[in-house]
């Protein structure tokens, strides 16, 4: 049997690039010197303690049968809110369908991100007002995406970067082999920005790779760096330098941030099939939030009144998103035809005259287009 | 007006769009220094430059998924794909991203994107080189799909293909294209037939011969052979999606008769989609059912066998015949 280098997922695995560990003390490392003051400290503080809450919120609202689905980022926070934070206001994020970490750092409304997960759009937000790409569904899809936008970049002389996000399961997708290719025969200003949260649903990181992720950078021809992805600190720093690196010419680098999916996969799945309770016990040890508010702590540069503060505008935002959610009203049938071409499409046109004359057949306000 | 081979055309065509708007891009498999195995890029890199005319790594699905980054950064890729069998690795970028990027976003993007692919057989290919599938992308809300027939629509519409805001899957019919015609290569395409029209390319009255490609050709040199027998109005679909069903409801409604001809397999094919409209909207007026002559509910077969599987001069007749048998 060919054992990982990782072994178990819970092994501190080597080369770990870490900025607080998970007692909540800084460790200095040469490459990466914090340029963080405590006021931007304790806002990523607040960022983790808002999306987290954010997160458990659509997971109840799904329970009480307001959202369809939800795909919780628990245990995540730090690696989305770390690189969320690296990225300059130009800088293009393409995510996956769990960055809502990131999202909340580009300025996206988090009741978009329900409008997706209750049924009532698709995304719809536009990438270019807050530089962030739609959620892509499509396991690694948006990878190419990226690469080919930071071609554009490239193209236009500018000086911006782009950052795509996927997961260890994703890695096995030929189209993210073929980012990998593309992203470094052209150069391109892009970071590939891998959460390897240990889990593609129920399959564990040995059903997708025989070595660490990071390394397979290498035989792509570009670098490749793991951090402690529940690190905020080093995930920032690490992400930020990548971004710069990309943004002066140097091309692409692959950042496997190192963590784990604390809940399930999706609101539909049930993790206790597949992996064992003391697994998690052993990650939580390793919470994202619990190093920082121990750190700020520590260091004097919070008072248990911040913590407090932050605790209640979390409550706020949670019952706003609730509020905002439970009223959300469904589209209006007509509109399943909209926005499908620029130009007057006949085909279609006829389908929703046809169907708008069927939904008029109705008695009166039966049904309302 | 210039004599050019429907390649030329294209040639020419991609040129014009080069010139026209600076975010116009080609990128493909051998599209630079070779000017693609078909030479339909030929020269056009020397003219305009690496970063214009991109020869991409060899990975479809990375063709057509770092051009819709660049569409999204506003540019205007042209994508070749060298063979239409190998579309495939690139075809859950066209149909989950392309072609849905528009709806995802409730209209805040567009991906303008054409997607240049060599259809059909006839040239004694080896497997995977001579397929139709165009309907795999009709079937598909959010694309466009053309197929020219010659070199004066092939110019103009690569042209319209371009600047179209909606992805476009742009067939072109590899055996025709040493094909020669006559080119208006002076004027714009404003004056040019919009892409989404069919064309009458031969009137008639007694029957209705509806194709679109390849088979044009073919069905011009059936009605020419009938003519002292049948009167066959020939109809160019030259868009499959959208369909213009008004061309062809207002000619089969004249003749009462219509065969349909298309070099993809007949069985769920697109000829399929024609005959239900045609008995939707004609009903009354049809004298026959409506016959279909395509390819074989088969794979492609080798090429030796190829002249038995593609829809000739003989079969289109044979049907033709047939609607006069009801």
């Amino acid at each position: 049997m060919t054992v990982n280098e990782d072994g178990a997922t819970t092994a501190a695995p080597a080369e770990l690039i870490q900025l607080l560990n998970p007692e909540g003390e800084r460790i200095e490392h040469p490459d990466y010197p914090l340029d963080l003051d405590a006021d931007a400290i304790r806002s990523m503080y607040r960022d983790l303690v808002l999306v987290r809450r954010i997160d458990t919120e659509a997971i109840a609202l799904q329970r009480q049968g307001e959202l369809g689905i939800w795909a919780s980022l628990l245990g995540q926070e730090a690696a989305q809110i770390g690189s969320g934070r690296a990225l300059g206001p130009a800088d293009m994020a393409f995510p996956t369908y769990r960055e809502h970490g990131v999202a909340w750092c580009r300025g996206i409304d988090p009741v978009t991100l329900l409008q997706l997960y209750r049924g009532v759009s698709h995304g719809g937000w536009n990438p270019e007002e807050f530089k962030f790409h739609l959620y892509t569904i499509v396991i690694g899809a948006q990878t190419l995406h990226a690469t080919g936008y930071a071609m554009g970049i490239q193209r236009d002389g500018a000086d911006e970067a782009a950052i795509v996000y996927f997961g260890d399961g994703a890695s096995s997708q030929g189209d993210v082999n073929e980012a990998f290719i593309w992203a470094s025969v052209f150069n391109a200003p892009l970071v590939f920005f891998l959460q390897n949260n240990q889990w593609a649903i129920s399959e564990p990181l040995e059903r997708q790779s025989r070595i660490p992720l990071y390394k397979r950078a290498q035989g792509f021809g570009f670098p490749g760096l793991r951090v402690d992805g529940n690190d905020v600190l080093a995930c920032y720093a690490v992400t930020k330098k990548a971004m710069q690196a990309a943004r002066e010419g140097q091309g692409p680098t692959l950042i496997e941030a190192y963590t784990y999916r604390m809940g399930a996969h999706t609101t539909t799945d049930d993790p206790t099939r597949y992996r064992l309770a003391s697994d998690l016990e052993a990650w939580k040890l390793k919470d994202p939030i619990e190093r920082v508010r121990a750190y700020l702590t520590r260091s004097g540069q919070a008072e248990a009144d911040f913590f407090a503060d932050v605790d209640a505008e979390a409550d706020k935002v949670g019952s706003s998103i609730r509020e905002a959610c439970r009223t959300m009203a469904d589209p209006p049938p007509l509109a399943i035809f909209d926005n499908v071409y620029t130009e007057p499409n006949r085909i279609l046109e006829d389908e929703r005259e046809q169907f708008a004359a069927y939904l008029d057949s109705f008695a009166d306000g039966e049904v309302s287009r | 007006m210039t004599t050019l081979t429907l390649s030329k055309a294209l040639n020419e065509g991609l040129r014009k769009s080069l010139e026209n708007d600076p975010k116009v891009l080609i990128m493909g498999e051998d599209v630079g220094k070779l000017g693609g195995v078909f030479r339909v890029t030929d020269g056009l890199q020397k003219d305009f430059g690496e970063h214009r005319l991109v020869d991409t790594p060899l990975a479809e699905s990375g063709i057509i998924g770092t051009a819709i980054g660049l569409a999204l950064r506003g540019y205007r890729p042209v994508c070749e794909i060298q063979f239409d069998g190998f579309v495939f690795p690139a075809y859950d970028q066209i149909i989950s991203q392309l072609a849905k990027m528009r709806y995802r976003s409730l209209g805040k993007l567009s991906l303008p994107i054409t997607v240049r692919i060599p259809c059909g057989g006839g040239i004694g290919a080896v497997e995977h080189h001579s397929e139709s599938p165009e309907v795999l992308f009709a079937h598909i809300a959010g694309l466009r799909v053309v197929a020219c027939s010659n070199p004066s629509d092939a110019y103009t519409m690569i042209q319209q293909s371009i600047v179209c805001d909606d992805p476009v899957i742009f067939f072109e019919p590899k055996r025709r294209y040493w094909d020669k015609g006559e080119v208006d290569t002076t004027g714009g395409i404003a004056n040019a037939l919009p892409m989404n029209r069919a064309r009458v390319t031969r009137e008639g009255t007694d029957v209705t011969l509806i194709t679109y490609g390849p088979l044009v050709r073919t069905a011009l040199e059936a009605a020419e052979a009938a003519a002292g027998q049948h009167s066959i109005e020939v109809i160019d679909l030259r868009s499959i999606s959208p369909l213009d069903v008004d061309a062809i409801t207002t000619s089969v409604r004249k003749t009462g008769r219509c065969v349909i001809a298309h070099e993809a397999s007949v069985y769920a094919g697109f000829g399929a989609e024609i005959a239900a409209r045609i008995t939707e909207q004609c009903f009354y007026h049809l004298e026959a059912p409506v016959l279909r002559v395509g390819g074989f509910a088969t794979p492609y077969p080798p090429s030796r066998l190829e002249e038995h599987y593609l829809p000739d001069l003989d079969r289109i007749l044979d049907a033709v015949d047939r609607t006069f048998g009801y």
